[in-house]
């Protein structure tokens, strides 16, 4: 029973973005509303309200003695709940890297027109465990110098503009 | 592990807001093409299972027991039926309150296996009972879209 | 545990926009997929659907959504859900309703309609990231490709012109696929010249969204062989999950994918895998994916997989044929529906049916394997005649 183009030439049928958006075929437009509230849980709740302070606080798991960041209740490695909250430093070093030439919804930067492409990356946070990373963006260094190991420091917003986000720290620039 | 925090007020509790940024566009496939510029001509199409001997509403390219291909034997079905089943509606599916409460009927199209949700319209809620025969009330031709909406909803019939 | 056997196959054209509605793909598929070994759908007794992001087809409860399509018309049923990892997921989930003995035969269909959403499917990951600590940086799936790329890149000096040669082989691979979204003759620079959407990736290196569906028939040993004769016989299974907290990992290797096949491997009684798998399909909806998971499914050792892929070492003449179908790169990437589209292609290579893409040698044993979520799943299914 091979797979032959006869067999499948009517399962589907081929349109274009533009058939469908002018009305060749028909079509229903939709647009949910989904708007949420999520809550913290203490672990959570902790880690935003010490970045208002200006702080990174990680939790420690009394097995492993991993120091963990994102902080959290229970060590997902170990099954047990987590120990001691532990500060750690807003520096770290470049575990990974990314030059984005686009946004969230895959639309295109204007890259020609002089916008900086989008450059995050996974920091390794000083004082916490080896490898244990974040998400966040780098900024004020060229992307294409952006290079494995690169030592990097926080960027906060001013403490009045702090709301208890990942966004109070802005991104993170390399260290001289 | 126990509960380890636990607010008595709503507004104690620490949380982060976002949503769900997408739209999104459904094509109506292949029988509701069909089934949809019908309505647009005032008419109901439906289709025809000859092995089961049943009438789908609105129409699809498969019967869905015994999964013969229906295509080619979608039929008029006529715009009457009878009222299924049937509500009056104070909400909105956002749980706002409505000023003018609504009735939603399942309305059986008569001679099928199928039907729709629609509203019921020219009709007081306590004069609607279950078998009520009813018929599509179609807005005019040149407001058709191709669209469920095409039918303003169904009323009595006289 | 009894035998499994898949007896039947069913797969729909993969294409950008479909007018067809997800139930019309899935008929599609699961009709093509009866047909083929001439069962009706009063000779299935469940059936077992994979679809993955409700956020796609734009419909909650997807799974019953499509089960009268699938064919599940007051049938048992059930849905699954390991993001890229459920195409292959799907057989295994279809394998054991069959093995435990509960059911004789199973009707297993994938399906996916990414074009409803917008303004890009690329869109709806963006929910997958932690809704707190992540999704206020405004991330795409995209950005998570590329840093792992990199980290792989970074960790073994893999060059991108190296990776590359993987999207040449995969889509020359998928001009012989009847299915195909993107086949064509390639070269590197092309690849490399192809617009930046994320450095390390360009648009070439990475496989398109889809719309297409997928299906096949399960059956137990003694139906299998009334059925056909050339039953392929579910060997081995094996999925794992590792943490959501994907950058506590070093994203250089895919733990999950051997902890998967090291189970299916076991199960099939494999012990030195790159000598006994004759034909792979490992999942690759990037580029350097296929390189990634041919490394964690132990069929190179770590680090050297490029060499590898230079000497045509994968290619369909190769000592190790992958993607001989073109993968999801070449034929489309209709994320459940493209793993069940490479247990297909195990299938048809292991009984000599699958036409120009029919890879020398007279395989007997294949393998399959998908991935998903933040790099998070391994699915790996094995095969034999």
């Amino acid at each position: 029973m091979e797979i032959t183009d006869k067999m499948v030439a009517k399962t589907a049928t081929k349109l274009s973005a533009e058939d469908i958006q002018k009305g060749k075929v028909l079509s229903v437009k939709w647009t949910p509303k989904l708007k949420y509230a999520w809550d913290n849980g203490p672990a959570l709740g902790r880690y935003l309200a010490e970045l208002k302070n200006g702080r990174i606080i990680a939790k420690k798991c009394n097995k492993c003695h991993r120091i963990l960041i994102p902080p959290r209740m229970f060590c997902e490695l170990c099954w047990v709940p987590t120990g001691e909250w532990v500060y750690v430093q807003d520096t770290g070093i470049v575990n990974t890297w990314v030059i984005s030439y686009v946004d969230w919804k895959a639309s295109r930067l204007d890259i020609k027109g002089g916008v900086r492409p989008y450059t995050p990356a996974v920091i390794e946070i000083d004082g916490a465990t080896k490898g244990m990373g974040i998400l966040h963006l780098l900024n004020e260094v060229d992307p294409w110098k952006i290079y494995r190991g690169m030592k990097v420091k926080a960027v906060w917003k001013p403490p009045e503009e702090r709301i208890g986000a990942i966004t109070d720290i802005k991104y993170f620039k390399p260290i001289e | 592990m126990a509960l380890i925090e636990r607010f008595q007020k709503v507004t104690d509790v620490t949380y982060w807001e976002g949503q769900i940024p997408m739209s999104y566009i459904y094509t109506v496939g292949r029988a509701g093409e069909k089934f949809f510029r019908e309505m647009i001509d005032g008419k109901i199409l439906g289709a025809k299972c000859n092995s089961c001997n049943l009438i789908y509403v609105p129409p699809r390219i498969y019967c869905e027991r015994c999964f013969e291909r229906l295509e080619g034997h979608y039929l008029e079905v006529g715009t009457k039926g009878k009222v299924h089943t049937f509500t009056q509606c104070y909400e909105t599916y956002e749980g706002t309150r409505k000023e003018n409460p609504s009735i939603v009927a399942v309305i059986r199209i008569d001679g099928t296996e199928g039907g729709f949700v629609h509203w019921l319209g020219e009709v007081e809620f306590k004069d609607v009972y279950i078998g009520m025969p009813v018929e599509a009330v179609f807005k005019d031709k040149k407001d058709r879209e191709g669209s469920i909406l095409d039918i303003k909803y169904f009323r009595p019939i006289k | 545990m009894r035998r499994v056997a898949i007896v039947g196959a069913g797969l729909t054209k993969f294409y950008r926009n479909a007018q067809e509605t997800p139930k019309e793909l899935a008929y599609e598929a699961a009709k093509m997929a009866l047909e083929s070994c001439e069962m009706k759908l009063s000779d299935i007794d469940c059936v077992v659907n994979g679809t993955a992001p409700d956020a796609f087809d734009g419909v909650h409860m997807k799974g019953e959504y499509l089960s009268d399509g699938s064919g599940a018309y007051r049938k048992p049923y059930m849905r699954h859900y390991v993001g890229g990892g459920t195409g292959v997921l799907s057989p295994i989930h279809g394998w054991f309703h069959v093995a435990s003995g509960m059911f004789d035969t199973c009707l297993v269909v994938a399906e996916e309609k990414m074009s409803c959403a917008y303004p890009h499917p690329a869109g709806a990951f963006l929910t997958i990231f932690d809704h707190t600590t992540e999704q206020p940086l405004y991330p795409t799936l995209i950005w998570i490709f590329a840093i792992e790329m990199n980290r792989f890149m970074t960790t073994w000096g893999y060059k991108k012109e190296d990776i590359a040669l993987v999207a040449v082989k995969n889509k020359k691979n998928a001009m012989d696929h009847p299915s195909a979204q993107l086949p064509g003759e390639i070269t590197v620079e092309d690849v490399l010249n192809s617009e930046i959407m994320a450095w390390p990736v360009n648009r070439l290196d990475i496989s398109p969204t889809s719309d297409g569906a997928a299906a096949i028939v399960l059956a137990a040993e003694h139906v299998a062989r009334r059925v056909t004769e050339k039953p392929i016989w579910i060997d081995g299974v094996g999925w794992c999950l590792d943490t959501a907290y994907w950058c506590t990992r070093d994203l250089y290797y895919p733990d999950y994918v051997e902890v998967a096949a090291r189970m299916a491997y076991k199960m099939a009684g494999i012990k030195e895998p790159s000598k006994e798998i004759h034909v792979a399909e490992p999942y690759d909806p990037f580029t350097y994916k296929e390189l990634h998971h041919i490394e964690g499914l132990l069929l190179a050792p770590r680090g050297k997989s490029v060499e590898m892929l230079k000497d045509g070492y994968f290619n369909r003449d190769g000592n190790l044929p992958t993607c001989p179908s073109g993968g999801a790169l070449g034929v489309g990437n209709p994320i459940a529906a493209t793993g069940l589209m490479k247990i297909i292609e195990i299938f048809l290579q292991l009984r000599g049916e699958a036409g120009k893409r029919q890879v020398p040698g007279k395989p007997t044993c294949g393998l399959a394997q998908a991935w998903g979520d933040l790099m998070q799943v391994g699915t790996v299914v094995v095969m034999r005649s």
